[in-house]
């Protein structure tokens, strides 16, 4: 069971850097959330793997690891906020710059003001 | 004994904040007082801090009254209530500004931003919870996210998308790591963790050092240590100029964590790590020194170039960080506190111009700007003490690490002497094109802007840096006993009282 | 401390003439001259305690880890030095103040000028060679102000900026040579150091001390091959051009030279380095001097030509040389300020310093002409002058060196005299004599005497003392000499050293020589124009430029802006260095019993995996893409319930929920595809990298799931005291709330400035023009007749207490079972969204009572003030006590603090959302969707009609 848990950690990381590396806003934000994928299920995997042993308090004889589980919640919520920050941001730069590259063209360009959206911005 | 004192630079700003948001929403000069006002008291309350770090020694704060490393705990020590100094002070000069260059009216919840943000970089100081540590990294980022985009405008928001999704990166490597930590010792507590670790088994202790190495690289991220610097010049450059001026500091947030963990968690002497850091940091540090003085040289912006000169000054801190013992630490220590004060003065000038000058980019000319004089000369002093020319701290600075290098002077004097003479080529250009004007372009008058008090906060910080010079002599003294106290952990550990109730 | 004193008042007086300018001209150049007179004065009053052979000390400790120390001391050689600083400045102040038109801003050139004055009296005065250094880098500063003081003038710009190049390049140099010295000795004092000559000529150390002293040394004195910076600094006014290569700032390399001649000199190193570079100048700049035609450049290369000649006289090594080349440091300074400044008054009255266009001067300015009369005389070296005498000493000592033969030196030595005659004699000739002309820019006429003063006592100096060498300056040069060479000199200088003396006939050569250099003048002149040289300002633009234009490129290609190769190098590098550490150090397989395979989990994991490996291929369809995501992140949840984590299951598959909604609205403003814009090779690369992290992480998780922690995990504690401490059964929520309460603290901050901030970007995007016209041009998609279908509504409006009474149910139970604030929150805020998907968001905001950001603000507060609540029970922040309580006909229940807590974070939670939602909504509005101010899109009321 752990090789599962491993290997599903290990390919939703590469899929989220895969997307990350991606040159358009919308991918990269979804990579960010494989990323988180993965990281959650990280933590919870650092209290280890076990059925059937909720840490409720006079559930069970043992228990699961309950402090990563907290982590893992606080890691999600904070990863909740973020990837809505940078989803407001995304939809930001496309209304002022007209499109949803991620590269800024030129390292320091001016105010692209007007410029023709090589992404055509009313499309189906 | 501080008590409850400790966390206050914690509560306060969030207080303060939750106040602004509920009732001050929509009256600036409401927000504006009380954000003044709070951050005069959180230097009040640092300062008392400091005192009191100096004179007790290390004290530790058990949240929700749970015995360490069970709860969470802060620790206030010398270095920590240094930091808070500097945060404190720094952001003093920044709200003014804010408030003297009406940059805070360019946009919604810029004083509740700026309170979240001391409050994480605060907390960041103060925690001695690795993963607390972790939770508030992300308080003072999401803040300073808002910060960046702060007042809006199409390249600012797209940079503002690096920004956050790469610092993202950063964050999701921070909780491998954490996890690892947690997964390989079972504890999350820094003293725990620094009392443990001498006994990890050999079998784990690859493990470990992979997990130092993480977490390494995120204070790096934060501290823009090359190859983790490509973040910086976009979001510098592009963030509001007082912004950038208050993110001068968090970048020493990275500089905090790595002397924090790199003396207490995984000190030199520590069989599993040993000089892993150091040995990592050191040839990092050096290229950046000279990635930075390169920029500064070739930059084509002002913004962007003094971004740079901010990367080359990160650069020369971690350079006197890598070396991990306690003389080469008090020299990081002065140079971190002159770098933030420095970059920040750089940034406010550079806003001073970029707010008056039609365009930013350096060739080209452009119409003469108004207060030419003041700012010429809040300039030309930023630019002397970041390129380490005399008379200003950076001189002292760059002499200290030249005198603490001796053994390595065949590699590091040159790094650290060409790359200053690239800084002051680059400042020199800049700032004779900036400032002295070829008659052809002094065609339209320039509108002048009133902001005295924009003006005073930036000179307030250039004080600032002319009394670390001053005063240099008792405050290496003091950061000498600082750096002594960071390498015998054990006052920090005791401090804990590790698994005692109450 | 008088004597730091002297070296603080004119950085303290640097502020005066700022403040005077408002007072007047003369007030303002007054003023100043008082400061550097009180600064004379106060250098007077040690002068007695000097000259009987003593020296002063003053010792203010700065910095004494590093051996930086304000500590000055003033003998001989400073005296001098000092003296020429404060008088030749006094003339300056004088001078300038007639000389700067009223265009130029004078309050600031005289700031400058003490800045730069202070800059020098801290070099010649300090006691610590840190402390040298600082006021050396000084000098570079302000001289760089000085020479680009003409704002307007592109030449002063660039003269500016390479004299600043030059000399702070080789500052840094000097930097690095003081170091080592002070590392030799073990001391940066330089009374400390001047005492280990043994010492630091033994060690190994020496040669690249020497070297890069020296460099500092020759790059401020404008020595071959750093000459070239000197002449264009005269881009800058002539007052400034007679102070910086007269007295002062060239003269700080010879000073240095000086000042650390008993420790350096008297080595075969040493002369060779010193003594050549000397002799080279002197002549190849003399030589230029001749050929050029502007009054200030021949001057320029001839002080560049005597920095030569003074260089290479200390280069020689010996008492007699020494000596020497103090006396003629004094006599240079004298008629080279003069000369300057009459280039200035000839500038100022005829405007033009061309020689070309000069000539017949004599007779149209004779106090002028004098004063040029006596001074180059002086300079050619005609006796009696005091030029003539030190030169006469120079060529003697010339005539004893070896170089390379026994006679090389001496001929050498001899040409340069006998082209400074030359260019001399054509200074006067070409500038005074000749007939008057009628063609000058403007009629020339002698100045008042404010211009013509300060040269003319310099005049009767060079005349005083030439006539009187003994009485007048011989007791000073002994003081000085002996300062420098470290031991007792009493020189002996006269005119007449008798036929025997090669120095006569070497002389007699070099004016011979000089005038038919002026006579044969034009075809020289026509010989010199043929011939090809590299011209040096060229070069040095080229070389600068080339670089800055490297530096940009570099730049510009290493931040491009790309943000997958940052995260590309990034995700490499760290990878790189876990794996370069995880080689370094131990490591055993874990022996953890493995969890046998369940066929639930497989078909998850096989389910899981599908959805996330063909994402990457779909995505170009982003709703495909989001779908894809959305399975995933759901079907964690009962990932985690499997494997007992019921909390993390149930917040997973309610953020899962909220993520998604906000997903497919934010979509509404995005492209609906991603364009294929990276190549194949591109992609692989992409793969690649991917593959390493993915790797990495699923090796990192498998080698931490086969292990047992190395030691007892700190949360033993937290299953122990979770019922009895805490008060709560479910040990995840304690953790939660209690144990980590700190944590949530941050957490729901988080939360609520993610809120915050969405509101402020959207509310500065509705402001932005642009935003709002391409908001306006979006295309809506055909919008159905009842977008506010009346059984939706309905349903909604009955879910709505439903729901909210499921969320309290949540809220209540979170401590002892799964669930809490935080899960309750999102209830809450899925069951307001409905009510928004139901009716709209115009109708629902209508009846919004309060705004979301008050929900975000009270959570808050309630958190941190349920924290700061247990200081009054003197208990730290957050810690929470707990009772049992029972109200009829209630059964017995528990309340706990921490639940205030938890309702802090299910108000934040529940603002935060809200917020969120609604400021897309008010964004989407702009987009020209209809917005109902009913709560159904058909009127019931006109239905029934």
């Amino acid at each position: 069971m752990e090789a599962l848990v491993a290997s599903l950690i290990g390919v939703l990381t590469a899929v989220g850097v895969y997307l990350m590396l991606r040159r358009r806003t919308f991918p990269v934000i979804l990579g960010l959330t494989f990323l988180s994928y993965a990281v959650n299920l990280f933590i919870f995997a650092s209290g280890r793997l076990t059925v059937n042993a909720a840490p409720i308090i006079g559930t069970a004889g043992t228990y699961a690891d309950p402090l990563p589980q907290a982590l893992g919640l606080t890691a999600i919520v904070i990863s909740f906020g973020m990837t809505a920050v940078l989803m407001i941001m995304a939809i930001g730069g496309h209304l002022e710059a007209g499109h949803d590259r991620v590269n800024l063209d030129h390292p320091d360009e001016d105010q692209p003001q007007g410029q023709p959206d090589d992404h055509p911005w009313d499309q189906p | 004994m501080m008590g409850h004192w400790i966390i206050a630079p914690v509560v306060l700003p969030a207080i303060v904040a939750g106040v602004m948001v509920v009732a001050m929403r929509g009256d600036l000069i409401l927000q504006r007082a009380a954000s003044v006002a709070a951050i005069v008291a959180l230097n009040a309350i640092a300062m008392a801090l400091l005192w009191a770090a100096t004179a007790n020694g290390p004290e530790v704060y058990f949240l929700g009254d749970w015995p360490a490393p069970f709860g969470i705990v802060l620790v206030l020590d010398r270095l920590s209530a240094m930091m808070l100094v500097l945060l404190s002070g720094l952001a003093l000069a920044v709200v003014l500004y804010a408030i003297g260059s009406g940059w805070d009216g360019k946009g919604a919840h810029f004083h509740a931003l700026l309170q979240f943000l001391l409050m994480g970089i605060a907390g960041a100081f103060l925690t001695g919870d690795a993963f607390n540590l972790f939770v508030f990294f992300e308080v003072l980022l999401i803040a300073s996210y808002g910060l960046m985009v702060h007042a809006g405008g199409g390249t600012r928001t797209r940079a503002g998308i690096q920004y956050v999704a790469f610092n993202l990166v950063g964050s999701s490597l921070f909780l491998f790591a954490l996890a690892l930590v947690y997964g390989v010792t079972g504890t999350l507590n820094m003293a725990d963790l620094a009392e443990k670790l001498p006994a990890l088994p050999e079998g784990d202790v690859a493990l470990l050092r992979v997990a130092a190495v993480m977490l390494i690289m995120v204070f790096a991220i934060k501290g823009a240590l090359v190859p983790l610097q490509f973040w910086l010049p976009g979001t510098y450059g592009n963030a509001p100029g007082v912004v950038a001026a208050m993110f001068a500091v968090m970048t020493k947030v990275g500089a905090y964590a790595t002397l924090r963990f790199g003396t207490l968690v995984f000190p030199p002497d520590l069989p599993a790590t040993g000089d892993l850091l150091g040995t990592l940091i050191l040839p990092a540090a050096l290229v950046t020194l000279i990635v930075g003085a390169i920029g500064t040289l070739g930059a084509t912006t002002l913004p962007r170039l003094a971004a740079f000169a901010g990367i080359s000054s990160m650069g020369t801190a971690f350079l006197a960080i890598a070396a991990f013992t306690p003389e080469t630490t008090a020299v990081a220590l002065y140079y971190v506190l002159h770098s933030t004060l420095a970059t920040a003065v750089l940034f406010l000038a550079t806003d001073l111009v970029s707010r008056r000058r039609s365009q930013l980019r350096l060739e080209e000319s452009a119409p003469p700007i108004a207060d030419a004089g003041l700012i010429g000369a809040l300039f030309l002093a930023s630019a002397v003490a970041m390129a380490g020319m005399p008379p200003l701290s950076g001189f002292i600075g760059k002499l200290l690490i030249l005198d603490a290098f001796r053994e390595q002077a065949a590699l590091i004097w040159p790094v650290v002497l060409v790359s200053s003479f690239l800084m002051l080529l680059g400042f020199a250009r800049a700032g004779s094109r900036l400032f002295w004007l070829p008659t052809a372009t002094v065609a339209e008058p320039a509108k002048p802007l009133r902001e005295p008090l924009a003006f005073c906060a930036a000179f307030a910080l250039l004080a600032a840096l002319v009394a670390l010079t001053i005063l240099a002599g008792p405050v290496t003294e003091w950061l000498s006993g600082t750096a002594a106290s960071l390498y015998d952990g054990q006052g920090y550990i005791a401090a804990n009282r590790l698994g005692q109730e109450g | 401390m008088s004597l730091a004193l002297i070296a603080a008042l004119p950085f303290l007086g640097a502020l005066l003439p700022g403040l005077m300018i408002r007072a007047g001209r003369d007030a303002c150049a007054a003023m100043t001259g008082a400061v550097t007179l009180l600064a004379l004065v106060l250098l007077a009053v040690n002068a007695p305690t000097v000259l009987a052979g003593g020296i002063v000390q003053t010792r203010i400790d700065w910095l004494p880890e590093l051996g930086l120390n304000a500590t000055f001391f003033l003998d001989g050689l400073g005296l001098l030095f000092a003296g020429l600083i404060l008088g030749i400045g006094l003339l300056i102040i004088l001078y300038a103040r007639y000389y700067l038109s009223d265009a130029d801003p004078m309050g600031q050139f005289y700031t400058y000028l003490l800045l730069f004055q202070g800059a020098m009296l801290g070099i010649v005065l300090s006691d610590n060679i840190l402390l040298l250094l600082i006021f050396w880098e000084l000098t570079s500063l302000s001289s760089f102000l000085l020479i680009g003081y003409w704002k307007h003038l592109p030449e002063g710009r660039q003269g500016a900026r390479m004299a600043l190049a030059v000399t702070g390049g080789g500052g840094l140099c000097l930097i690095a040579g003081m170091l080592i010295l002070g590392g030799i000795v073990g001391s940066y004092d330089l009374t400390v150091i001047l005492e280990q000559k043994d010492l630091i000529q033994a060690s190994d150390w020496y040669l690249p001390a020497l070297i890069l002293i020296l460099l500092g040394a020759f790059t401020k004195s404008a020595q071959f091959p750093f000459h070239f910076w000197l002449p264009h600094a005269m881009a800058a006014p002539t007052p400034v051009s007679a102070y910086l290569h007269s007295a002062t700032m060239v003269k700080a390399g010879l000073f240095l030279m000086a000042r650390l001649w008993p420790v350096l000199a008297g080595t075969p190193e040493w002369f060779w380095i010193v003594a050549t570079t000397g002799l080279v100048t002197m002549v190849v700049a003399a030589k230029i001097a001749l050929f050029k035609d502007d009054l200030k450049a021949v001057l320029a290369f001839s002080t560049v030509s005597h920095l030569g000649l003074i260089t290479m006289l200390l280069g020689f090594g010996t008492k007699a040389a020494a000596t020497v080349a103090v006396f003629h440091i004094i006599n240079h300074a004298t008629f080279k300020a003069a000369l300057f400044m009459t280039a200035g008054i000839v500038d100022h009255s005829a405007h033009t310093r061309d020689l070309r266009r000069l000539g017949g001067l004599r007779t149209l300015m004779p106090i002028t002409f004098a004063i040029a009369l006596l001074a180059s005389l002086s300079m050619a070296g005609i006796p009696p002058l005091n030029g003539f005498l030190s030169k006469e000493l120079m060529l003697e000592e010339a005539a004893h060196t070896v170089w390379l033969t026994p006679w090389a030196m001496g001929v050498l030595a001899t040409i340069g005299a006998l082209f400074s005659v030359g260019y001399s004699f054509r200074f006067l000739a070409h500038g005074f004599l000749g007939p008057v002309r009628d063609d000058y820019p403007h009629t020339p006429h002698d100045p008042g005497p404010g211009l013509w003063a300060a040269p003319g006592l310099l005049a009767v100096l060079v005349v005083l003392i030439g006539l009187f060498p003994m009485a007048s300056a011989a007791w000073l040069v002994d003081v000085v000499a002996s300062a420098v060479t470290g031991e007792g000199v009493s020189a002996k200088i006269s005119h007449w050293h008798g036929l025997a003396a090669p120095a006569l006939w070497m002389s007699l050569v070099a004016i011979g020589g000089g005038l038919v250099l002026l006579g044969t003048y034009p075809s020289l002149r026509g010989l010199w124009d043929a011939t090809p040289r590299p011209e040096a300002k060229p070069i040095f633009d080229a070389v600068i430029e080339a670089l800055a234009a490297t530096a940009r490129a570099l730049t510009d290609l290493l931040h491009n802006g790309s943000l997958a190769r940052a995260i590309a190098v990034a995700v490499l590098a760290i990878a790189g260095a876990a794996a370069w550490a995880f080689s370094g150090g131990g490591h055993t397989s874990g022996t953890r019993a493995l969890l046998p395979v369940d066929m639930v989990v497989v078909s998850l994991w096989a389910v899981m995996l599908l959805a996330a490996l063909i994402t990457p291929v779909y995505h170009t369809n982003r709703l495909v893409a989001l779908i894809l995501t959305g399975v995933v992140g759901l079907l964690i949840a009962p990932l985690f319930a499997l494997f007992s984590a019921p909390d993390l299951a149930l917040t997973q598959i309610s953020v899962e929920v909220v993520t998604i909604l906000l997903m497919l609205l934010a979509l509404n403003f995005l492209p609906k595809t991603t364009p294929v814009e990276s190549s194949a090779t591109r992609r692989l690369s992409d793969a690649f990298v991917a593959g390493v992290a993915g790797a990495g992480i699923g090796w990192l998780a498998w080698a931490m799931l086969t292990r047992e922690a190395a030691f007892a995990p700190i949360s033993h504690y937290h299953l122990a005291q979770s019922k009895p401490g805490a008060g709560g059964t479910n040990a995840v929520n304690t953790i939660i709330v209690d144990f980590r309460g700190y944590d949530t603290f941050g957490e729901i901050i988080v939360l609520g400035i993610a809120a915050l901030i969405i509101f402020a970007l959207s509310e500065t995007l509705l402001r932005s023009p642009t935003v709002t016209r391409r908001l306006a041009s979006t295309p809506r998609r055909r919008e159905d007749g009842d977008r506010h279908p009346v059984m939706l509504v309905v349903a909604t409006r009955l879910l709505l207490p439903m729901a909210m009474m499921v969320g309290v149910y949540i809220y209540l139970r979170g401590h002892n079972m799964p669930g809490g604030g935080f899960v309750a929150g999102l209830v809450f805020a899925i069951a307001y969204l409905m009510q928004y998907l139901a009716s709209g968001y115009v109708w629902s905001h209508g009846r919004q009572r309060y705004d979301h950001h008050v929900l975000i603000g009270w959570g808050v507060l309630v958190a941190s003030l349920s924290g700061v609540g247990a200081w009054l029970f003197g208990l730290p922040f957050l810690t929470s006590g707990y009772d049992y309580f029972t109200i009829w006909p209630l059964q017995e229940f528990e309340l706990a603090t921490a639940s205030i807590f938890d309702l802090g974070v299910f108000l934040c939670v529940l603002g935060a959302v809200l917020l969120a939602l609604a400021s897309l909504a008010r964004l989407g509005l702009r987009t020209g969707e209809a917005a109902n101010t009913r709560a159904f899109d058909i009127d019931p009321a006109k239905e029934t009609r």
